[in-house]
């Protein structure tokens, strides 16, 4: 049989302009008379990429940020060519990089469904035969006719995801887009899914979450700096790159230089604190201390910090920022500090924890650090017993709970 | 089951057209119209009405301060028809090229998600354009048994669908070399509005042609495509043939115009995604 996705030798580069994002003719007219009045640099965001799908299978594409992953799936979408090379498909491809593409707030649900659906290239009679499905599915019959303003942010996935659940094409190319939405939702879509993948459809599938990979994938394949570093079983794969993670971050100095001085970006500097002591090695139940140092361009007049803390299969246990805790920071408006986080008693079990750190202004971000230290929580008993419950069920523990046995009959 | 469809993904040559794969998505066109007419009605009190009122409130401006006052000639019809037969055909020129030029920047967010061939969007644009230009029309016969214009039928059937094609042909051309021209230099936002307002007088709507009295001023103006449009739809009501010389210079440089518009969108549609 011959193979879904012949993938050969794809490369992709991007001229990135020193200058502003967009160009303005200004910038043009004054090339004509100064031409070096910007800068380009060549950067391959994918370089000879090469590698064949079977129909039925479903591959898992997994790497750190900027390795590729998103270029790869944009060019398996037809959102952007490829500067060399070529990929030869057999059946029809449909991609899930985002849900509800082109929802719009004016319209009602009925509506949408049929914009999306069309969007996504359903046919009119394919939409109208799947229409009861999906709305069964979505759960928001009551609403089908109110415009979708009115809806929950829930609501509106939820609407999303059934529209995009009843694609039915042989190849399903989806980016990280069930990282969202409640998480009984969630398991009902990896199992739509499942469903897909067993009724022969080949799916490719981007996630930075290993967990999911591992369940929704037999294959993975493993994308480091623009270069496919390796395709295999998904357990061996998974378990390379979580290595190659670890490696990297195995700065245990808790000390990391995020860019250099004379940089744009605002994060410089990011310091792990453990019970005052620079390390990244910290403890059940110590104190520890995240700083983070910013020179921004422009004042920052509301700093704002966040940090998500993941566990090593990348999924997410806490999402914090200052506002949840004391509000905004009440400052004049200023270009360089720090902001530390002190959490006074750390409830994460022994592991490995990955951070993502999000430094903001107001609502905006202005600079996100996917992945950017890891720190690893050593074991340490934190009850009187000094046992600890087992590691392949905690990530997290809860001090002082009490335990209570009554011989009497329970009472109601 | 269906034969396996096979596709191939590789580099984009600058100029070859995909006519088939066009055809292939003609209902996403068609739901691409569908949204932007449903959306550009919404939450309005007036609705519809607004495509009949737009034309109609300029044609009384124009007749009392233009027709009125300097006493413009009409080609023998009555000033508010003559007025009101170019606006309605300008309109979806304004409106058309307008929104096409916004198009691909107000979707840039479906663009970078999901691929269907771009120029979609744009024409979807001159199809809303149309469909206001539908409404209009059926006022304008009402203003022409009001007026009791004479008409001559016979041209009327082929001179009025030759003048639609010319409109589209006229709106798709700058709306696709605006809207690709818009994704990568945000200066022709400004640029656009402006253009339209004045091409407005300096198109031949609000008096005729044959009012210039300079040869090389008329030619220059003649280069309007929609010149030669809105000169057929109003040819079964006008008391002399057109200058075709001038219908020739306004149809050339609207078929020009229309190459080069869908060549620069084809060339620059492989980036859309890369800078929008």
């Amino acid at each position: 049989m011959l193979p879904a996705l012949e993938v050969k030798g794809i490369s992709k580069k991007f001229s990135i302009r020193h200058e502003s994002p967009y160009l303005s003719l200004r910038d043009r007219v004054m090339d004509l008379f100064k031409p070096s009045h910007t800068s380009h640099e060549d950067f391959w965001a994918l370089r000879n990429v090469s590698f064949e799908v079977q129909p039925g299978e479903s591959i898992g594409i997994i790497g750190k940020n900027g390795a590729g992953k998103s270029t790869l799936l944009k060019i398996l979408s037809k959102i952007t060519p490829p500067t060399q090379g070529k990929i030869i498909g057999r059946g029809r491809i449909a991609s899930l990089l985002e849900v509800g593409t082109g929802f719009h707030p004016e319209l009602t649900g009925r509506e949408n469904i049929f914009l999306n659906g069309s969007i996504l290239g359903m046919k009119r009679q394919e939409i109208i035969s799947k229409f009861d499905a999906i709305i069964d599915f979505a759960g928001t019959e009551r609403f089908l006719d109110t415009p979708l303003k009115h809806y929950s942010s829930g609501m509106q996935l939820r609407l999303a995801f059934a529209v995009a659940a009843f694609l039915e094409p042989e190849i399903l190319v989806i980016d990280e887009v069930l990282a969202v939405g409640d998480a009984e939702f969630q398991k009902k879509c990896i199992g739509k899914m499942e469903d897909v993948s067993r009724s022969g459809r080949t799916i490719l599938f981007v996630s930075h979450n290993m967990a999911a990979v591992q369940s929704l994938c037999t294959t993975c394949l493993l994308l480091q700096r623009g270069e496919l570093k390796s395709i295999g079983p998904s357990a061996d794969v998974v378990a390379q790159y979580l290595t190659s993670m670890e490696s990297q971050a195995l700065n245990t100095s808790g000390f990391i230089q995020v860019h250099p001085p004379d940089s744009e970006k605002p994060i410089r500097t990011i310091e792990v604190l453990c019970d005052n002591n620079r390390s990244s090695v910290a403890y059940m139940g110590c104190q520890l201390e995240i700083r983070v140092s910013f020179k921004a361009v422009e004042r920052l007049t509301t700093p704002v910090l966040g940090i998500i803390i993941k566990d090593n299969y990348g999924t997410p246990l806490i999402g914090i920022n200052n506002r949840h805790y004391q509000g905004n920071f009440v400052t004049p408006p200023l270009k360089e500090g720090y902001i530390s986080m002190k959490i006074p008693y750390l409830a994460l079990f022994e592991g490995a924890y990955h951070v993502d750190v999000h430094l903001g202004d107001e609502f905006k971000d202005i600079e996100v650090l996917q992945d950017c230290f890891q720190f690893t929580v050593e074991p340490l008993a934190f009850s009187g017993s000094g046992e600890l419950p087992p590691k392949s069920i905690n990530r997290m523990f809860m001090k002082d709970i009490t335990w209570m046995l009554n011989s009497s009959r329970h009472v109601e | 089951m269906q034969e396996p469809h096979t596709f191939e993904i590789k580099p984009r040559s600058a100029f070859a057209f995909n006519f088939k794969e066009l055809a292939a998505h003609s209902e996403l066109l068609y739901f691409f119209a569908w949204r932007d007419i449903k959306i550009k009605y919404k939450q309005t009190v007036l609705g519809f009405l607004w495509a009949v009122l737009q034309p109609l409130l300029l044609m009384l401006i124009f007749t009392v301060f233009i027709g009125r006052a300097l006493q413009v000639s009409s080609e023998g019809m009555g000033y508010p028809v003559f007025v009101y037969s170019g606006l309605v055909l300008w309109l979806v020129f304004a409106s058309g090229v307008t929104t096409a030029a916004n198009s691909m920047v107000s979707n840039a967010a479906i663009i970078k998600k999901i691929y269907f061939p771009r120029l979609i969007i744009p024409i979807a644009a001159v199809l809303v354009a149309l469909f206001d230009f539908v409404m209009a029309f059926a006022i304008f016969i009402v203003i022409l048994f009001f007026y009791s214009t004479p008409i001559n039928l016979v041209v009327l059937l082929y001179s009025w669908p030759l003048a639609l094609l010319l409109t589209v042909v006229a709106t798709a051309g700058p709306g696709c070399l605006l809207a690709a021209l818009n994704i990568k230099y945000r200066d022709f936002r400004y640029v656009v509005h402006f253009l339209i307002q004045v091409l407005l007088f300096v198109t031949p709507v609000i008096y005729p042609l044959s009012s210039i009295s300079q040869t090389w001023l008329q030619y220059l103006v003649a280069l309007n495509p929609m010149y030669a449009a809105i000169t057929f739809f109003r040819l079964p009501l006008a008391d002399a043939p057109p200058d075709w010389i001038l219908i020739s210079i306004s149809v050339g440089s609207g078929i020009v115009l229309f190459l080069i518009g869908l060549a620069y969108f084809r060339r620059t549609e492989n980036y859309f995604a890369d800078i929008a």
